[in-house]
């Protein structure tokens, strides 16, 4: 009995998470197609699936420090799912990017990447999470072993970057970027935190 | 001071619904915003609020939806050689898709927030180099020119451009009205600056007032215009009314908005993106492919309403009336 009903919780949380993934998605469509994205639907849209990537990111950052405060050991099956979430809004932003925005002119994309510095960082990336994506099975988390862990903490990187790559594009209000740095200040001092009172208590003994 | 005493004749008078137009329309703001506001919400207030509300941009800033204004100016169409016959950009883009930070810093704030700007009565501080200084009434101001339709490309420098049928008159006509003196070689324009009115300068992204300035003889150019009207009618709040400043050489930031002065002096004055970020946005401004952005390429251009981009072009299109003024002057250095 308790079991059926730990088992219907999950598979609640999982629906959840999938419908909140996916409604930035189909919000997108529906104001395309109710012609709701403004004058210029292409940087719109750009700037959206970007945002959607950042927040994901976030929340896949927030799982371990909720659980931690809140004891709900659920929510780590949905990490992944969440960082998943993160790279596909992260891969449409770069698709738009590159398809609609430079119309495939590769010469314009490398020259962007080398010399635009919040490009250069938003497609570094990009990378990291296309790395962690790729590897999120559990089939190449048994293959890596230890350097599994290793390497998904790359994910901090990605979130710093992500951030850099958001304030350094916007011209002069600064604001909204820098709300998301505070939030990955709190996502990444938690952690912090945390490990230093683990080294203080095991120091101690 | 009497508007009506300083009234011309009746044939120069400036069409009275330039200004009669605010009262007229403050009844019909109310439905238009919510119409309008609706098509802008559907997809992304409600979505961008969802997960961490507090990242979106403030939805909650105090200002006014602006009614469109709706009476027609009587317009003579201006010399065909300084027009282009490109298509205009849609009157529904060019007034929801702005940049006028004193209302926001979002493109969509403008047209949100500047129902709260009173553009009557407006005047206009006439200062420095000229033979009589003083603070004009903008009918007075107007009065003995005519007004012109003038098409025109916008470029701005975050690369999106439009074509937008301004109404306004040739700056120069208004200088020599002042009747400079030898020292004027440089004319400083000034923003209005009331926090009151214009909610996005309660905070700190520029330094208010906004400020702008040209070269004379560029200011006397026959492109440069003042304009009070676009599309045959009267500016709406969202794109500088009631008097702002088009010159379409150079990217949209110089085309200084809801005017309150107007100097002529001897030294360059600063203006309001150059004092912000020196490196990246210098006191011509000319639009120019060849000299990037540091953040970003000036080589191409989204024109609103397409989605390919297409090339930038020197002097945004220009060059043949302009790039005189420019003789000898090293761009790269003079960006």
């Amino acid at each position: 009995m308790r079991l059926e009903s730990a088992r219907a919780r999950r598979r609640a949380l999982r629906l959840a998470t999938l419908l909140v993934g996916f409604a930035p998605a189909a919000g997108l469509v529906v104001a395309f197609l109710h012609d709701g994205l403004g004058a210029n639907p292409v940087e719109k849209i750009t700037h959206e699936t970007g945002e959607w990537a950042l927040r994901f990111l976030f929340l896949s950052l927030s799982v371990t420090p909720v659980r931690r405060l809140t004891g709900w050991r659920m929510l780590l099956q949905e990490r992944r799912t969440l960082g998943l979430f993160a790279f596909f809004y992260a891969s449409l932003h770069l698709a738009i990017y590159v398809g609609l925005d430079l119309g495939f002119a590769w010469s314009f994309l490398g020259e962007d990447i080398l010399e635009r510095p919040y490009i250069t960082v938003g497609f570094a990336t990009f990378l990291v999470l296309l790395a962690l994506a790729a590897t999120s099975t559990r089939a190449a988390a048994r293959r890596l072993g230890r350097r599994w862990k290793t390497l998904h903490r790359a994910v901090y990187l990605a979130g710093i970057g992500a951030v850099v790559h958001f304030l350094w594009l916007v011209k002069a209000d600064t604001r909204e970027p820098l709300v998301y740095a505070g939030v990955l200040a709190l996502l990444l001092g938690s952690r912090a935190f945390w490990a230093l009172q683990r080294r203080s208590r095991s120091g101690n003994r | 001071m009497s508007k009506r005493s300083q009234q011309p004749s009746e044939n120069e008078v400036t069409p009275e619904s330039l200004y009669l137009r605010r009262r007229e329309f403050l009844t019909r703001s109310a439905s238009a915003g919510i119409g309008l506001g609706l098509g802008a919400r559907l997809g992304f207030a409600a979505l961008g609020s969802g997960l961490l509300a507090g990242c979106g941009p403030d939805e909650a800033s105090a200002g006014r939806r602006a009614a469109l204004p709706t009476r027609t100016l009587s317009t003579r169409p201006g010399p065909a050689e300084l027009q282009t016959d490109e298509d205009p950009t849609s009157y529904e883009d060019a007034t929801r898709y702005n940049n006028f930070y004193e209302f926001g810093t979002d493109k969509t704030d403008p047209a949100r927030n500047a129902g709260s700007l009173r553009t009557e009565p407006w005047s206009v501080a006439i200062e420095g180099e000229v033979a009589k200084p003083g603070r004009v009434p903008l009918e007075t101001l107007l009065a003995p020119h005519p007004l012109e339709e003038r098409i025109y490309r916008l470029r701005c420098v975050e690369a999106w451009s439009m074509v937008i049928p301004w109404v306004g008159i040739p700056l120069g006509d208004v200088i020599a009205r002042m009747q400079p003196t030898s020292k004027a070689k440089y004319v400083a324009f000034e923003t209005l600056h009331d926090p009151q009115q214009m909610p996005g300068q309660r905070r700190g992204v520029l330094d208010w007032p906004y400020v702008e300035g040209l070269r004379i003889d560029e200011a006397t150019h026959p492109l440069a215009i003042l304009a009070v009207g676009m599309y045959g009618k009267v500016l709406p709040n969202q794109n500088g009314a009631p008097l702002r400043l088009v010159v379409p050489w150079k990217y949209g930031f110089k085309s200084i908005k809801s005017i309150v002065k107007i100097r002529l002096q001897e030294s360059e004055p600063p203006t309001s993106w150059n004092q912000s970020a020196p490196r990246e946005y210098g006191f011509y401004a000319n639009v120019n492919p060849e000299v990037d952005h540091p953040r970003w390429s000036q080589a191409r251009e989204r024109r609103i309403g397409e989605l390919r981009r297409r090339p930038t072009l020197p002097f945004n299109g220009y060059a043949d009336q302009v790039a005189g003024l420019y003789a000898g002057m090293d761009l790269a250095k003079k960006y």
